[in-house]
Parts: C-alpha cells; sequence; structure tokens
C-alpha cells in the first residue's frame, strides 16, 4: 500500500487516507470522500490523483474516472485561488441570479469554468448550494454569500482580492 | 428448483423458481424485446424495451428484472405495451444519427429491427443533433458515439465476461458516454467480444468496419484455425477476384460450445487468407536458386517422379513426411497413408504440443475419462495445472470464468507464473516451474510438505474435499508425470481429464498418426492387422523416424526426399537449413516459409477456412470444418496429397475409398461459391472416373477413419448438422505411453500470437506493436 513516501499527498492526509480505507466493509466505499479531501488539498483531480487513489483502494483508474465525471462537483482542472460558483437554480434564478452570473463574468473578464490570467479567480454557474433562503446566493470556495446585488458582490470580489494581495 | 405456474399471453406456463420473466418467456416462445438485457450478464433495467403489463402491479415491469411468481398473470403485447416501447425508441433516436445506410450494423441491427417493429418513424424532437466524431480506440475497436444506446452490455461483458474492465461509463444522464481504460485509448485483450455484443453499431472492428453490407455476404459456419479450443465460428465471406474473401469472423448464432465467444485470433486473424504474397502457383527450384513458376501438371510430374526413384532406389526408409497441427482430420490420416502405403515409411512426425499417447494411455490403465470443453461449463470444481489458460485457451478461460461467476463454481489452479486465472480461483499455488511433477506426489499424499510452502496443505486439503472434479493440464506434464497425475485424480469420486495442446488439430494430427511408431487410433505399426486388411496392403511394421531424427539422418545425408504438409519445421524446430541441402524437398504451404525457402518443390496449399472434413480440439470434441474463403491457384493438402500419389503412378482408388457405401459428398460439404465442383469434373472426366463420388471426397476418408478408428466412429448426423460430438476416447486401445520419447515443444503463444500462422496475420501483428506492455489490472472489489 501505499508508502509515505512514494504518496502525492500532505502525511496528514496520507494517514487519513490510509485509515479511511478501513472504515467501510468494501473498500471503494471510500472513493468519494478520498476524492473530495485530494481535490481540497491538491486543488484538482490530476491524473497522479487518479492513479494513486485507484491504487489505495485497489480499483482500475477508469473506475475512479468513470465516478469523477459523474458528480458536476469534481473537477480534472486547476481552478483559480477563488473559486465563484454562481447558483442559478430556481430561486437564485428568481431574485436575480442570471444577472448576478453575468455582472461577475463582466467583471472578472472570464466565462463559466474560466479562470482569470492571474488566477486568482475561477467562475462557475453551479446548480442550487442550498441557501435559497438568502437567494441569490454565491459560494467562494467554501464560504457562502448571500442576499447578493451586483453592488454586493462587487464588494465580495474586492476582498478576495485584497486578502490575496496582502 | 421447486417450478411456478403462472399464464402469460393466455398460455399457462411453468418455470423454476426464480427463472427471469424474459427468459421464460423465450424458452415458451415468446419474444420480449431487450437492448439492455443478455443472458449471461448481470441485470441492467437501463433501456425498458421489454416493458410487460403484470395484473395487480400498478405499472408496467421490466420482463428482464422481474423472476416469475406462482399465479402471475402478464400481458406481452398490448396497444399500451406497444406505446411505451414505441416511446423508449423515440427517445433512442432523438439523438441518434440515423446513418444506417452506411452503418456496420445496418440490416443487422437491433434498434433498426424495433424500430420496424414499433415504428417510431416521427419524431418530437427539433434540437440539433449533437454529433462526435468517431475514435479508434485500438487497432480492433473503433467507437462511434452518437449510435450507441447505452446498454452498457459492452461495459459488462468486457467486464464480467472477459474479466479485462476496460470500458466504463463517463459522465451521466444524456451526456453519459462509453469510455476506454486509457482515456483516448484501451488496452485490452482485443477480444472484439463489445462489438459483437452492441446491438447497434456503436462499437465496430477495425477489421470489418465501412467493409461491406450483411447481406452481401455468405456465411458459413465451421472452425476456428488457430488454438485447440475449437472454437464453432461462423465466417462471412464476399465474391473476390481470385476466388471468395473472408471478410468476418463471430458466432452470433450462439451455436458450438463456446457459445458466442470467440478471442481476437477467432475473430480477427483470418487476414492471413487473402494476403497478396501467399503462393498460388507451384514453383519449382531452378538451379540458380531462384523459384520459377511451373503448371501443376509439371510441378506434379516433377516432384512424383523424383519421389517415385527414390523410393525405388533408395527405399521408404530414406523418405520422411511431416504433417501439420492445422490440416483437417482427414487430411492428417490420408497423409500417413499415403506414407505408410504409397512411400513406404513409418518416418512420419509432426509438431507435438502435447503429450496425447501418454495421456490417453494413462486414461486407458485407470478407466477414466476425458474432459469435453463442454464440461468446463458446468463443473462443480476444476483444477488447473500448468498452461495460461487466458493466453493458451481463450475459450477454456471464459468457460470458467462463467462457471465461477454465473454458478458458483470452485476453481483449483497451480502454476509457476502469476497467471490472470488466479483472480478466479478459489485456491491457487505458485510453485518452481521444476515441481510440477513433485506437486501430484504431494497432492496424491506422498509427501507431508511441498516446497516448504504453508498454503500449500490448505490447498491440498480443500481440493481433496471436493466430490465431483475436472482436471486440466498443460504441456508441463508429459509421460510419467500425466501418469501419476491421472492416478492421482482417479482418488476423486467423480473425476475427467483434459490435455491441453495448442494447435487447432493438434489433437486430430496425433489421433490420426502423424506419428513414426502409432498408426490411427493409437494403433502401434507393429500391430497393423486391421489396417493391412482395410488398406489391401502391406505396411512397414517397424518404427519410423520422429522429427529430430529425420532432421539428424539428413544432416547426415541419409534422407533422401522429405515432404512436409502445411508446416514449417525449419522454423519451430530451428533446423540448420544446411542440413536439408541433399535432402530433395517437396513443401506445400500457403506462404514461402523457412522450410518452403529449401524447398525443391512448392505446391500452392490451402488454409483451414479454405477445406471440408473434420476436425477435434484437444479436449477430444470432433467438429466439421466447411469450406468458407477460396482462393484461385491453391488446392487443399487432401487433394494434393491425392494428386501427389497419381502422378506417382499409385492407383488412387486404393488411397481413398471413393465410390464405396452411401456416404460420399456430392459436393455438399464444399459450399456453392468455391468453383471446385467443375474443377473436379475436369479432372474426374478426364481420368474416366464417376463423378458422383469423387477421390477428393474427405467423407470417402471419414468412412475410413470411422471403420478403423473406434473413438472416431460417432453418430454423423449430427457431426454434419453442426454440432460438437466427444469422442469415444475409452475405446482408444493404447498400451504403451510413459515411455516413448514424447518430443513436446510447447508453442507458447499468447493471445496475440499463433504459430506460424500469426506471423502472416497483420492483425495481430497490429496489435502487438500497439501494445504497451503494461500488467493487467485487477477487478474492483
Ligand atoms: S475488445 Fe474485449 S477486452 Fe477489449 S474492450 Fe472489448 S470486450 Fe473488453
Ligand atoms: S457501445 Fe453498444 S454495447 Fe456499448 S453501451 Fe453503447 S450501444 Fe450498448
Ligand atoms: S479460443 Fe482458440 S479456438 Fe477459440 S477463437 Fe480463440 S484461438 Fe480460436
Ligand atoms: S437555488 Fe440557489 S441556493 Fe438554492
Ligand atoms: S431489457 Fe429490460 S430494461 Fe433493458
Amino acid at each position: 500500500m501505499a508508502a509515505e513516501n512514494t504518496t502525492i499527498f500532505s502525511p496528514q492526509l496520507a494517514a487519513r487516507f490510509d485509515r479511511l480505507v478501513t472504515l467501510y466493509p468494501v473498500k471503494r466505499s471510500a472513493l468519494v470522500p478520498m476524492l473530495l479531501y485530494a481535490q481540497d488539498e491538491i486543488g484538482y483531480i490530476s491524473d497522479a490523483v487518479v492513479a494513486e487513489v485507484a491504487q489505495r483502494i485497489g480499483i482500475t483508474e477508469l473506475d475512479v474516472r468513470n465516478v469523477v465525471s459523474y458528480y458536476s462537483l469534481m473537477r480534472t482542472k486547476p481552478v483559480g485561488k477563488y473559486h465563484v460558483q454562481v447558483c442559478t437554480n430556481i430561486s437564485c434564478m428568481l431574485r436575480g441570479g442570471n444577472e448576478l452570473l453575468h455582472h461577475c463574468s463582466q467583471r472578472l473578464g472570464i466565462g463559466h469554468k474560466q479562470t482569470t490570467p492571474d488566477g486568482l479567480f475561477s467562475l462557475e454557474e453551479v446548480e442550487c448550494i442550498g441557501a435559497c433562503s438568502w437567494a441569490p446566493a454565491v459560494q467562494v470556495n467554501y464560504d457562502y454569500h448571500e442576499n447578493l446585488t451586483p453592488e454586493s458582490m462587487d464588494k465580495v470580489l474586492d476582498q478576495y482580492r485584497a486578502k490575496a494581495s496582502k | 428448483m421447486a417450478d411456478v405456474t403462472f399464464t402469460v399471453d393466455g398460455k399457462q406456463l411453468t418455470a423454476p423458481k426464480g427463472t427471469l420473466l424474459i427468459e421464460a418467456c423465450r424458452k415458451a416462445g415468446i419474444e420480449i424485446p431487450a437492448f439492455c438485457y443478455y443472458p449471461g450478464l448481470s441485470l441492467q433495467g437501463a433501456c425498458r424495451m421489454c416493458v410487460v403489463r403484470v395484473e395487480k402491479m400498478p405499472k408496467l415491469q421490466t420482463a428482464c428484472t422481474t423472476p416469475v411468481a406462482d399465479g402471475m398473470v402478464v400481458t406481452t403485447e398490448s396497444p399500451e405495451i406497444a406505446q411505451a416501447r414505441k416511446a423508449t425508441i423515440e427517445l433512442l433516436l432523438g439523438n441518434h444519427p440515423l446513418d444506417c445506410p452506411v452503418c456496420d450494423a445496418g440490416g443487422e441491427c437491433e434498434l433498426q429491427d424495433m424500430t420496424f417493429k414499433y415504428g417510431a418513424h416521427q419524431s418530437q424532437f427539433v434540437e440539433i443533433k449533437n454529433h462526435r466524431e468517431e475514435q479508434q480506440w485500438s487497432p480492433v475497436v473503433y467507437f462511434d458515439r452518437p449510435r450507441c444506446i447505452l446498454c452498457y452490455r459492452c461495459v459488462r461483458v468486457c467486464g464480467e465476461g472477459m474479466d479485462v474492465w476496460a470500458l466504463g461509463i463517463q459522465n451521466r444522464g444524456s451526456g453519459a458516454v462509453i469510455a476506454p481504460n486509457k482515456q483516448d485509448h484501451l488496452e485490452c485483450e482485443e477480444c472484439g467480444m463489445c462489438i459483437d455484443i452492441c446491438p447497434v453499431g456503436a462499437l465496430t472492428s477495425g477489421t470489418y468496419r465501412y467493409k461491406t453490407r450483411p447481406w452481401e455476404m455468405s456465411h458459413v459456419s465451421t472452425v476456428c484455425t488457430h488454438c485447440a479450443d475449437g472454437c464453432k465460428t461462423t465466417l462471412g465471406v464476399r465474391r473476390a477476384d481470385d476466388g471468395m474473401e473472408i471478410v468476418r469472423g463471430d458466432n452470433r448464432d450462439k451455436s458450438g460450445f463456446n457459445n458466442d465467444f470467440l478471442c481476437i485470433k477467432g475473430r480477427y486473424a483470418f487476414d492471413f487468407a487473402s494476403r497478396e504474397d501467399r503462393i498460388t502457383q507451384p514453383l519449382l527450384k531452378q538451379p540458380d536458386g531462384q523459384f520459377k513458376p511451373a503448371t501443376w501438371d509439371e510441378a506434379l510430374d516433377f516432384a512424383g517422379k523424383q519421389l517415385r526413384e527414390i523410393r525405388d532406389t533408395r527405399g521408404g526408409k530414406s523418405i520422411g513426411v511431416i504433417g501439420s497441427t492445422r490440416i483437417t482430420n482427414e487430411e492428417a490420416y490420408l497423409l500417413q497413408k499415403f506414407a505408410r502405403t504409397v512411400l513406404g515409411t513409418n518416418n512420419i512426425d509432426h509438431h507435438r504440443t502435447a503429450d496425447y499417447p501418454s495421456f490417453l494411455a494413462a486414461l486407458k490403465a485407470k478407466g477414466q475419462k476425458e474432459a469435453s470443453i463442454r464440461d468446463f461449463a458446468d463443473a462443480k470444481a476444476i483444477l488447473v495445472l500448468g498452461s495460461d489458460p487466458t493466453e493458451q485457451h481463450p475459450l477454456l478461460a471464459w468457460q470458467i470464468r462463467n462457471n465461477v461467476r454465473n454458478n458458483q463454481a470452485r476453481l483449483y489452479a497451480a502454476n509457476h507464473q502469476d497467471i490472470k486465472l488466479r483472480r478466479q480461483a478459489t485456491g491457487f499455488l505458485k510453485i518452481q516451474q521444476e515441481n510440477y511433477g513433485a506437486l501430484i506426489a504431494f497432492l496424491a499424499g506422498n509427501e507431508k510438505t511441498f516446497e516448504g510452502n504453508a498454503n500449500a496443505a490448505g490447498f491440498r486439503e480443500a481440493l481433496r474435499k471436493e466430490e465431483s472434479i475436472v482436471i486440466a493440464f498443460g504441456s508441463e506434464y508429459r509421460g510419467r508425470d500425466i501418469e501419476a497425475l491421472i492416478a492421482f485424480g482417479a482418488g476423486f469420486p467423480n473425476v475427467k481429464f483434459a490435455c491441453l495442446g495448442d494447435y487447432a488439430n493438434s489433437r486430430g494430427a496425433s489421433d490420426m498418426g502423424l506419428l513414426p511408431d502409432l498408426l490411427p487410433g493409437y494403433v502401434p505399426v507393429t500391430g497393423a492387422g486391421s489396417f493391412m486388411q482395410e488398406y489391401g496392403a502391406a505396411l512397414p511394421q517397424t518404427a519410423g523416424m520422429d522429427m529430430v531424427q529425420m532432421f539428424d539422418a539428413a544432416g547426415r545425408g541419409e534422407l533422401a526426399a522429405l515432404y512436409v504438409a502445411s508446416a514449417d519445421p525449419v522454423k519451430r524446430f530451428g533446423v540448420d537449413p544446411a542440413a536439408l541441402k541433399n535432402t530433395f524437398l517437396i513443401v506445400q504451404d500457403m506462404f514461402l516459409t523457412e522450410t518452403a525457402k529449401l524447398a525443391d518443390v512448392i505446391l500452392p496449399a490451402a488454409n483451414l477456412y479454405e477445406k471440408a472434413g473434420t476436425a477435434t480440439n484437444t479436449y477430444g470434441d470432433l467438429q466439421l470444418v466447411k469450406k468458407a474463403g477460396d482462393k484461385a491457384g491453391v488446392r487443399s493438402d487432401f487433394d494434393l496429397i491425392v494428386r501427389l500419389a497419381g502422378h506417382m503412378g499409385h492407383d488412387i482408388k486404393s488411397l481413398v475409398p471413393f465410390g464405396k457405401g452411401l456416404l460420399a459428398d456430392f459436393g455438399q460439404s464444399r459450399g456453392t461459391q468455391s468453383g471446385e465442383a467443375d474443377r473436379h469434373a475436369v479432372w474426374l472426366t478426364a481420368h474416366q472416373l464417376e463423378l458422383k463420388a469423387s477421390p477428393f471426397d474427405p467423407f470417402a476418408i471419414f468412412d475410413e477413419i470411422q471403420r478403423l478408428v473406434p473413438a472416431y466412429d460417432l453418430p454423423r448426423l449430427d457431426l454434419m448438422a453442426g454440432n460438437d460430438e466427444h469422442l469415444k476416447s475409452d475405446l482408444v486401445q493404447i498400451q504403451t505411453g510413459a515411455t516413448r520419447r514424447d518430443l513436446v515443444l510447447p508453442s507458447n503463444d499468447t493471445l496475440f500470437t499463433s504459430g506460424t500462422l500469426g506471423e502472416y496475420s497483420q492483425m495481430l501483428h497490429s496489435v502487438m506493436e500497439s501494445r504497451k506492455q503494461s500488467p493487467a489490472e485487477t477487478a474492483a472489489d
């Protein structure tokens, strides 16, 4: 099994994975959590992630790719430092989600699933993120921003830009 | 299991409990359409084509996932059901390219058939179709994505059936797509099972793709010419400028013991037959060492005269004959008869890949039974010693995998390599290559320990608990080891054995007496009584030279002539070409092989797909070989042997007893397209012979084989109908065995090689070139 010195993950994550595969009656149940943790650490699900996860679970790389491609929340390309996910599902749409998306696109100069040249921001149109009560909502990495307008969205973006230049 | 009774379309049916409704209906002749359901594979329930109405159930039910139950009342056709199926088809056609006029599957497509039946000829969709370019995944497999109806048959047959797991599904919903294991290409066993099982034309083969239309072919079912498993195959042939070209191989009619299975060799490696460099004219070597084309009469006269002169001046002992492992039983038989009665020699041999004489002698001594390949499909337990079935016996591996998966059979295997089949094994014992013999002593309980391997005892214990078992062993076992193995196996209450040789008719070559010491049916040359009676001639009574001795004799200048029929011993046995410089050499073959290059006379020969007769697989299953392909200018080995005898001045009626009895061939075994009947007619008239039963009739010889070899005296009708018959190998009267020199030289073929034939298959070459050697991946848990 993947010895620490051959893993592409941090020692902490590798240790976590070592344990994860022992928790389920069949090893492959650990697949989705493993992929999500890996994505958080590496930024996306690279070929190397696919290979190591397949090896740790004892399934084919094809099996891993089948699952990765099924879930839209798993990505196989790097994203920006701040990944801006704008919801345009029904509640958000009714409360200006589409306009918000358009606005972000204008401000950042990128479209759906694109990244700014400086690598700071990437944009994605997503389905419901479970914040309907405070629609329209945007998720940046794991943080939520709610009840947004184009103006308040600008502030959110500026905040992240400022955070990055510190 | 107990039977249940239920009603389908007003008919009362019974079926064992647990039977799927779709299967129960099919057995009763009620056809239920299905795209995703495929017998033997796991259930998918994806396509909804099989919907039926079951009383007391609120919605239409999928017949492919519903087990029958007592008192169930089912309707399989009604306006409601037709409407549901029509809607399903309409959705499938929503993004279907409808390029049927150029699609390989056109005319043989399940989607076409269903559209024809349910008539979804109008579409409510106005959206532009989503087009994707066709992709080449390997030399064998091409994928045309828009044609795919996502039935997942390919994914399942590759994973469950082949245990390769090379195909997957990516994305989801309407974006779902079949994907190959290496992202943009495949690395797999290239069997083509996925292609043939695809109900539409989404997966196509590099061999057949865009080559012809299904209705332009004639279909001939015959036997695969590659390994010794003897799969039945249906060859699609089409008229070409120089005969009949084979364009497709499959077994979609599921006839024969291989059902729909073929490996890459059976399905695609027939391309050798239409190679440009085939020899299609007799060739004579000139004093300057060059070959010059000659007429048949020139070549045969010359060869016949030389052979006759050598026989008359230096005696039969100075002539050798080497036969083939890929000719029919009748040809092998005729070749030995020719050697023994016309040339007067017992110097006859072939490339032996298994020690059949020792095997049959040991079976006889212990009163044991031989296993048919069919036995591996339903045996409760199987023991495989040596060999690597996945590579060398793909059908055997397929039978074992399916038996383990569908019937929970227990597989035990011992091998010096980590063979792929160990994934199916209940018990696997890795042993040293030199310890196959010692293993038997251990299994039989004569030794306490084995190689100091702690697992060995557990393996033995589990194995010896089996009551009913089939044992297959590879060429690792010969002579005394086979004797010991059979003696050990005889300890099981219920046991059958199989001896694994390598080539399509290796078994037949051995059974038909292409051996210096044994006549057909393993009768020793010293006791040739019944043969002399039948032949009405004296036979040489001392054992002749074997393959090795013949080449040694040639090297010493003691072999005046050598006749080689469809074999390449120079290459296979690494013979020094100089050894044959003083030997008059006649070679009949398809290509200018290493042996043919040294010949004085080369006669262009047909291959197994271009002739009729019978062949025996390594398990002793006898099958009919039918003529499918044809190439102008070549002749079958049978034909050539008869003609050579004729040109030696021999009375061919004494060689082929044609005209005897009613079982003669009236041309039916040759296919309609051959044009051979005309050639016969001309030849026969010229020789004032009767037209209705010719000296080229393999069945005249088969009659004789059945008279002389009791094991082959099987019901003829079944055989002619295309069924396999298991030899009565208990009737083989062989005494000697273990003490003979076995001279076994395993071919060591893999999935992608096939002796001499493989060297001439472009498809096998391109697969090997495209493959980066990578270890097989393991299955998911
Ligand atoms: S050719 Fe055979 S091994 Fe290859 S993907 Fe198709 S089914 Fe699987
Ligand atoms: S490629 Fe053929 S067999 Fe595979 S899912 Fe598509 S339609 Fe079915
Ligand atoms: S398993 Fe053997 S007999 Fe069957 S198709 Fe393959 S090579 Fe031919
Ligand atoms: S619809 Fe946007 S968060 Fe639910
Ligand atoms: S055959 Fe029953 S759902 Fe496909």
